[in-house]
């Protein structure tokens, strides 16, 4: 069974072409490196991904189920998206962290956010700290963390390291790696070659809105 | 001057002098305004004349469902123009007449019920119009910070969604926003009543005659007034129209 199954899938934005009749299926903890230049869709297959944006035309199931069966807002709780840059809201980094609880109606859990943020090599101070104060790659990991606190079934990464240093981007993605060795599935969008293949065990490179290739990492 | 005095014709057309003023400034400075002061000139005095009868007629029927039904149509041609303000709010016209008809009848009520003011045309029909064009000139003001934030702030909307967050989580602050951007203007007037401006009405109390600790009483009952109007009219609006910005689907559009 996919996890996540594209059948003949056409995106359309004002007359213009996004994406056209992607089939493709993302099976349970697979890590895709997404590529393509710039333009050819990959952004919007993301969006797609976890119901940010409907397809024009064509299928998109989740279990097996169309993607419209399920109520969008839960929907997005197990897949969540991380954009290419990272939007922090309100003042402080706790206002962040304390969001997806608060949308649950729970109770920030200290524990998890202390175990988070050690692994993204964050000190705990940092809940305090003013969110205009960070530079981008804190920004980034933040916002990662933000999106992990629940541990969302797939994971869709828009370009998360191309504005981080070799060190930050290091250690992202050892965290990301060792999610999807425990389960979690991950779409990464990338322009870097090399990491497009260090982790990921599927290559999806798009190409004038279509799919060029599905390759099968060694 | 007291409450009997009356201007009389020969006075009225003497003040009306002073539109010559404006016109002589115009033509000397050149400023090529002649020709619309004196259409706004001749405009202003004909309304004036025609809205005065139709004063002295609906005054004159003590009917209060006659009194509602003018009320109404005040409020239909508020939210119409609210609506017009605010082109991108789905169903603006329904939410605008809503949102105003909500705040003008809880404000009335309250007016009413505390004896402040009598439901009698004469009293309803000026209180009405005066909560109604502020609550009218809110809305204007919510619609248009509202679309604006929408489409600035999507990047922000988008991350809440994405995070599983529902549509009222994700727009709450444009909501606070908008409803404050709503409000602000009768805040700040409020502030500045008696330092830096006598309110017309005020003013006109105090010209007919009337004490002005009296006129006072009539200003603050008005300020308050037209707070509690703006700020649920404000209110009602934004919430309603919010949802308008997304589909089904909870997708921002």
């Amino acid at each position: 069974m996919s996890l996540l199954r594209f059948k003949n899938v056409n995106f359309h934005n004002d007359g213009t072409t996004i994406l056209k009749n992607i089939c493709v299926d993302i099976e349970t903890g697979d890590f895709i490196s997404i590529v393509g230049s710039s333009g050819s869709g990959k952004s919007t297959f993301l969006k797609l991904c976890c119901h940010l944006i409907s397809p024009t035309s064509g299928n998109i199931t989740f279990k097996d189920k169309s993607i419209t069966e399920y109520n969008p807002v839960e929907l997005r709780k197990i897949i969540s998206y991380c954009f290419q840059t990272p939007y922090l809201f309100g003042d402080t980094v706790i206002e962040n962290i304390n969001f997806p609880f608060s949308i649950r109606n729970l109770k920030s859990d200290a524990k998890k956010i202390n175990e988070l943020f050690s692994m993204f090599h964050i000190p705990a101070d940092f809940l305090n700290k003013d969110v205009k104060t960070l530079s981008g790659g804190e920004k980034q990991r933040i916002s990662l963390i933000r999106s992990l606190l629940f541990e969302p079934e797939i994971l869709l990464l828009d370009e998360i390291t191309s504005a981080l240093d070799v060190n930050n981007a290091e250690i992202v993605e050892n965290v990301i790696a060792s999610l999807n060795k425990k389960g979690m599935t991950v779409l990464w969008i990338t322009h870097n070659p090399e990491q497009s293949r260090k982790y990921a065990n599927k290559l999806l490179t798009l190409e004038a809105s279509e799919i060029k290739s599905l390759e099968v990492l060694a | 001057m007291n409450s009997s005095d009356t201007m009389n014709i020969t006075s009225l057309l003497i003040a009306s002098s002073l539109v010559l003023v404006t016109l002589f400034f115009s033509y000397f400075q050149k400023l090529k305004l002649e020709k619309d002061i004196i259409i706004s000139v001749i405009r202003a005095v004909i309304q004036l004349i025609a809205i005065g009868y139709i004063l002295e007629y609906i005054f004159g029927m003590k009917n209060p469902l006659f009194t509602t039904l003018l009320l109404l149509f005040m409020t239909f041609n508020a939210a119409y123009n609210a609506a017009k303000r605010g082109k991108a709010i789905r169903n603006g016209l329904l939410i605008s007449f809503v949102s105003i008809m909500t705040g003008t009848l809880i404000t009335l009520i309250i007016l009413v019920f505390s004896k402040a003011i009598q439901y009698v045309p004469n009293q309803i029909i000026p209180v009405g119009g005066m909560i109604i064009s502020n609550s009218m000139v809110a809305l204007g003001l919510c619609y248009k910070q509202i679309t604006s934030d929408f489409k600035n702030k999507s990047e922000e909307v988008e991350t809440k969604l994405s995070l599983g967050a529902d549509i009222l989580p994700s727009s709450i602050e444009i909501i606070r926003n908008s409803i404050r951007t709503g409000m602000q203007p009768t805040i700040d007037s409020a502030k500045i009543l008696g330092i830096v401006s006598l309110p017309g009405m005020m003013t006109g109390l105090i010209l007919a005659g009337t004490p002005p600790m009296e006129a006072i009483k009539y200003q603050i009952m008005v300020t308050f007034m037209i707070l509690s109007t703006t700020s649920i009219s404000s209110f009602i609006a934004c919430y309603l129209s919010y949802k308008g910005f997304f589909n089904s689907r909870k997708q921002l559009i």
